[in-house]
């Protein structure tokens, strides 16, 4: 009796461990049910290197070129706020801040991690847009720039904390070596620290990139929203994941359009993994290496 | 005296890392001061408790607080029994390691989906596929899905501290398997489970992308009257705000009361499930 019990209450367990994989298997299959049926009267090569996107045009035009092109340029830009703030951040955090400062500034920067990303959205939208607007004499503030602006700063809590965690994985033996070389605390930053940690700063900063590309609502309200190829920071753009999220109530269902915008989904999730599992590969790496180290 | 470079180097380096902590710093005050500030001016208890007038212009938010509210419990009652039972599975009964890496590897993945690719699965399965239609259903469906990952991890890390000698005890008892489960685990794992668990609803409750093609509506009259209604959300109902509607300076204005609310929300829930964790953390290992 007891051990039927046992194992059923085992399968059960086992089923709701594998939902997770149902669940992301289910993601794959969606999007690729939901997409392909664009490609049978709309060629691949148009929809990934078209340069124009007019769905709602008779006959319906899906290059998705400026979209792709978009959310590289606003992910690129964000890239170079959040990069240099993320790691400076996790560096002080680990290695100057005293104890005291410690115990406040890692909540802190976990707390700007869970503002919501509206919220972030609606920050730019009122405030940092008529700022760029006035500072480059703009038609309008909603721009690229704006857009990477509030992606990087959004991205930075990401790369602070999980850089910090690869910075301080990094072996206290390892610091008290180069400091009794004679290294001075900078030296042994640059050349011991950074070193040791750099797969897990990479994986930090590919997991940062991947959640700036996936990123709707603040690209959505900051960015403009013309889906035209870009070619300066200063005019306004449309992301992949803008373009889904604002055109989604107006297409109907089963048209080439709903189509085409779970393609532009499917390109998004595509990308996300890759990034994902890059960043799997690179820590799995990190962690046989440190632990070689100890 | 001459100072030695290796030491202005070191000031130098020093004081870059120091403005870049500042400089995080620096934005997230600047955006809690002005949503603070602009969005008290908006707050009263008219506000929290009334339905919106006048075409979004006057009046409360009460039904996208409601909304918000129904949305994040849907989403924490589908997502905390699957990811706690996850969460055991992998730890409680040692399956095979294949299995757990190809959990593991979904589970991270799963993570790092984007939210709007989680509003297309929902749009797609649960609107469409399983009809249940632009609803406070699908929604949470949609979000439980999106913080199943962050539910499991919390509750394995909760798992893993709890220490092997009461496994032990318990079985050694001839307690069985799943008596050792129910009666030792989840009971010392509980507190950080719950954590987890508050963290995601600060997640939940603040998400946009998924719920934009599967629950939310900008304007519903009254409150929502079953799991099947198209809802108001808080988060959403800023978006439209800010994009829908024919008076945009007045709507800005509430705009900046419902953010002032929806991050006032998320940021105390955080702030106490962040505070309980360090606080476990501590206990675990001090």
């Amino acid at each position: 009796m007891y051990r039927i019990k046992e194992e059923v209450y085992k399968w059960i367990f086992a089923f709701l461990a594998f939902t997770s994989v149902i669940f992301l298997a289910g993601i794959t299959i969606t999007l690729f049910t939901e997409s392909l049926p664009l490609f049978k009267h709309y060629p691949l090569k148009n929809f990934l290197f078209g340069r124009f996107w007019y769905p709602t045009y008779e006959p319906p035009e899906f290059g998705a070129l400026p979209l792709i092109l978009a959310s590289l340029w606003v992910t690129a830009g964000s890239v170079f706020i959040c990069v240099p703030l993320g790691i400076g951040s996790a560096l002080y955090i680990t290695e100057l801040a005293g104890p005291k400062q410690k115990t406040i500034l890692k909540p802190l920067i976990e707390i700007l991690a869970s503002i919501p990303s509206v919220v972030y959205g609606f920050f730019g939208m009122v405030i940092v847009a008529p700022f760029i607007q006035k500072i480059f004499n703009l038609p309008t503030g909603l721009t690229a720039l704006t857009g990477s602006l509030i992606l990087g700063i959004m991205a930075t809590p990401t790369v602070a904390s999980l850089s910090e965690d690869a910075v301080s994985a990094v072996p206290r033996s390892f610091r008290e070596a180069s400091l009794a070389l004679g290294a001075n605390r900078l030296q042994t930053i640059v050349k011991v620290i950074i070193p040791s940690a750099s797969s897990g700063i990479f994986t930090a900063v590919i997991l940062g990139i991947s959640r700036a590309i996936g990123e709707t609502m603040t690209v959505l309200m900051v960015t403009g929203g013309s889906a035209i190829i870009p070619k300066s920071f200063l005019q306004p753009v449309r992301p992949i994941t803008a373009t889904i999220a604002a055109e989604m109530g107006e297409a109907v269902m089963g048209s080439s359009h709903y189509n085409a915008l779970f393609a532009l989904g499917l390109i998004l999730f595509l990308v996300t993994l890759f990034f994902n599992i890059l960043a799997e590969f690179i820590s799995s790496k990190h962690r046989i290496k440190l632990g070689a180290g100890r | 005296m001459k100072i030695k470079k290796a030491d202005l180097y070191e000031k130098i380096g020093f004081t870059i890392l120091f403005l870049s902590i500042l400089t995080t710093l620096i934005f997230l005050v600047t955006i809690l001061y002005f949503i603070t500030v602009r969005g008290i001016k908006i707050i009263s208890w008219e506000f929290l408790t009334q339905q919106p007038r006048s075409g979004m212009t006057e009046g409360g938010i009460a039904p996208a607080i409601v909304g918000t509210l129904y949305l994040t419990l849907g989403a924490i009652l589908f997502a905390v029994p699957i990811g706690v039972g996850c969460a055991i599975y992998i730890n409680e009964y040692y399956p095979k390691n294949i299995i757990v890496n190809l959990l593991r590897i979904s589970i991270n993945n799963l993570a790092g989906v984007p939210s709007i690719v989680f509003g297309l699965f929902g749009l797609a399965v649960f609107v469409k596929f399983f009809k249940f239609g632009v609803s406070i259903l699908s929604g949470s469906l949609t979000l439980g899905i999106l913080i199943l990952p962050s539910i499991i991890s919390a509750s394995q890390e909760a798992l893993m501290a709890i220490p092997f000698s009461l496994r032990e005890a318990s079985l050694a008892l001839g307690a069985t398997r799943w008596q050792t489960i129910r009666k030792i685990i989840l009971p010392a794992g509980l507190p950080g489970i719950l954590t987890g668990v508050i963290l995601s609803i600060g997640r939940a409750a603040g998400e946009t992308a998924p719920i934009l093609f599967t629950a939310a509506a900008f304007y519903v009259k009254g409150y929502p009257k079953s799991i099947f209604s198209e809802v108001m959300a808080l988060p959403y109902h800023i978006y439209g705000l800010m994009t829908e509607g024919v008076y945009p300076e007045k709507q800005t204005q509430i705009a900046y009361g419902c953010a002032l609310i929806l991050m006032f929300l998320v940021l105390t829930i955080s702030a106490i499930a962040i505070y309980f964790r360090q606080k476990q953390r501590r206990g675990y290992y001090g």
